[in-house]
């Protein structure tokens, strides 16, 4: 048995019945870093010793029958931008590459103290979650596991690629215009954006605050649910999040989806969209009708308006959001400042990288006086045709149905000259964070090269149990992970 | 729209960031790019529609105004880049 090959519930299942222990579960991991990181890249922090001592621990007050979480002893992931208390959470930025936390957030809260997993590192990520390929962070490229010539997509890439190498065995992620969804689909991994408000911000380094959230990124779809009903609920300290009733997600897990009303938008079908992502979406929907489902196709055109009105509001939200970081109480500071201007206007230019300034400018552009009413206002209109676009679809559809991504993973370095064009990757799933609607990416085919293709199933507000049903439902019957494995191929050597 | 170099200057001056030469003129060339693509939202059918503000309609979440005291001092501190006693340090402004 290859420990690390294993999916959590099936983990779980091992050590209630006694056939593996905390620490044979962390002491595969722990060699599966060593063995791959070298290749891979994943992590910002790796904590490999600290992880076997507190197997230790944890396996001790297990056997004092002490009551720790359901999952406790289940190692895990945490993407580089959610703070955990006496480690560095650095968000892939030079601006924070010392910075500590004094507190835990609470979604790391949950599954770190009150579930009591074991922490294996802080993943890499595009720097402040800006970018869609990884290759933003200050301090390394992650390579994507099918093929370490490409990239891993963004922002979560480092939790995505970890998953996908089996380096953890799940990992949290966060996504603001799809950075757990994309990266997901480029990896051949699960990655789920919960509805905006059902998950927790505190503690998460804000980016775009009116649509960042924090999700699973998982092998299959059971641990999806797992990890979110885990995750989910509501936090006073994030006056966004919404008091409804916690559930337990895994039991919408029915592998039925007969007489669900799929809906599939043309639009993200046309221009733009590669021919094998295409053909290999065609197969899914032929199967979700084989399944039981009735599948129409229907219109949504707003896939452009909503591109363009997500980088007018996420830049605008990010340029006030990162008017925190000035080098006074934590982060950066320039050398040889002589006022506390030259503080700021230094620290800030040599702590931020290329992406983050080009996002600055651009919010602060967009909010300036003259420009406000032409694009930050129209953007916020736009939002409203976006979110009604959607619910109109929705009403009429239990799920809509489109690829993750237009493309398969790229080449490392081909689009960081052209932000632009890495922009466009976006373009399948930012109008989801535009709306504040749940939606999940999985691999559903693989490209003539054999790197991943994802299928991304978007649901109604709040409900995630129709699309983890959804998506497990397909995942049950047709088996992607039996089928394909990233190779590690594409080496330097 | 078309930016100038001076837009250029005076958004990062807004931003407190300050752009070396060899930046301005990419920033500039990139800004114009993502501006005339996103200059598509002007064609957007939205005349009749109001703005949206946030993706949820929690609006006006209220709690008492209570006191929480965060007692670990040192945690707080210890990511200051220079300090003196317990307090952040800055060079003089007045």
């Amino acid at each position: 048995m290859n420990i690390t090959e294993l999916t959590v519930h099936e983990l779980k299942e091992k050590l209630d019945k006694k056939e593996l222990t905390v620490s044979e579960i962390t002491k595969a991991y722990v060699d599966r870093i060593n063995e791959k990181e070298k290749d891979v890249n994943a992590f910002v922090t790796t904590l490999t010793d600290e992880a076997l001592e507190k197997a230790k621990q944890i396996e001790e007050k297990l056997s004092h029958n002490e009551n720790l979480g359901e999952y406790a002893g289940i190692p895990i992931g945490i993407k580089d931008n959610m703070c955990t208390k006496g480690i560095k959470t650095t968000c892939a930025s030079r601006m924070l590459e010392n910075f500590i936390s004094p507190y835990d957030g609470t979604v790391v809260n949950k599954v770190i103290n009150e579930q009591n997993m074991i922490d294996l590192g802080k993943l890499n990520m595009d720097e402040f979650a800006m970018g869609s390929s990884t290759e933003t962070s200050y301090f390394k490229k992650t390579k994507n596991p099918w093929d370490l010539s490409k990239v891993p997509g963004g922002s979560s890439g480092g939790s995505a690629a970890a998953v996908s190498a089996n380096m953890v065995p799940w990992a949290l992620g966060s996504d603001t215009g799809g950075s757990i969804r994309q990266p997901a689909s480029l990896c051949g991994v699960v990655g789920l954006k919960p509805t905006y408000g059902l998950v927790s911000r505190y503690g998460l380094v804000a980016f775009a605050s009116s649509l960042d959230q924090i999700g699973p990124i998982t092998k299959d779809v059971e641990d999806s649910a797992i990890l979110l009903s885990i995750i989910a609920g509501h936090d006073e300290k994030d006056s966004t999040s919404m008091n409804i009733p916690k559930k337990d997600y895994t039991k919408s897990l029915k592998n039925d989806i007969k007489g669900l009303k799929i809906g599939v938008p043309k639009e993200f079908f046309g221009e733009g969209i590669n021919e094998e992502v295409k053909t290999s979406l065609n197969t899914a929907i032929e199967k979700y009708k084989e399944l039981g489902a009735v599948v129409e196709e229907t219109s949504l055109n707003i896939a452009e308006y909503a591109l363009a009105a997500y980088y007018i509001i996420a830049c605008a939200e990010a340029s006030s959001n990162l008017g925190r970081f000035d080098g006074i109480r934590y982060g950066y500071r320039a050398k040889n400042c002589e006022t506390l201007k030259d503080i700021f206007v230094n620290s800030r230019s040599e702590g931020f990288g290329a992406e983050v300034k080009r996002r600055i400018i651009l919010g602060t552009y967009v909010l300036s006086s003259g420009y406000y009413d032409a694009y930050y206002k129209k953007a916020q209109k736009v939002r409203t045709l976006v979110k009604n676009e959607f619910a109109k679809n929705l009403e009429k559809y239990d799920v809509l149905l489109t690829p993750t991504s237009p493309i398969t993973a790229f080449k490392i370095g081909e689009k960081t000259e052209n932000p632009l064009e890495m922009y466009l990757s976006d373009i399948c799933t930012v109008s989801i964070n535009i709306a504040g609607v749940p939606a999940i990416s999985i691999p559903c085919g693989v490209d003539k090269e054999g790197m991943p293709i994802g299928m991304q199933l978007i649901g109604k507000h709040f409900d995630e149990e129709t699309i983890l049903n959804t998506a497990y439902t397909y995942e049950k019957n047709t088996n992607f992970r039996e089928k394909y494995k990233p190779t590690f191929k594409g080496g330097a050597n | 729209m078309k930016v100038t170099r001076e837009e250029l200057l005076h958004i990062a001056k807004l931003a407190d960031l300050k752009l070396e030469e060899e930046e301005i003129d990419k920033y500039l060339l990139n800004l114009q790019d993502i501006l005339n693509f996103a200059n598509i939202v002007n064609k957007a059918p939205v005349e009749e529609l109001k703005e949206t503000i946030g993706s949820n309609d929690n609006y006006n979440v209220f709690r008492k105004d209570e006191i929480v005291e965060f007692e670990d001092e040192e945690a707080l501190l210890q990511n200051a880049p220079e300090k003196e006693q317990n307090m952040f340090k800055i060079p003089k402004v007045i």
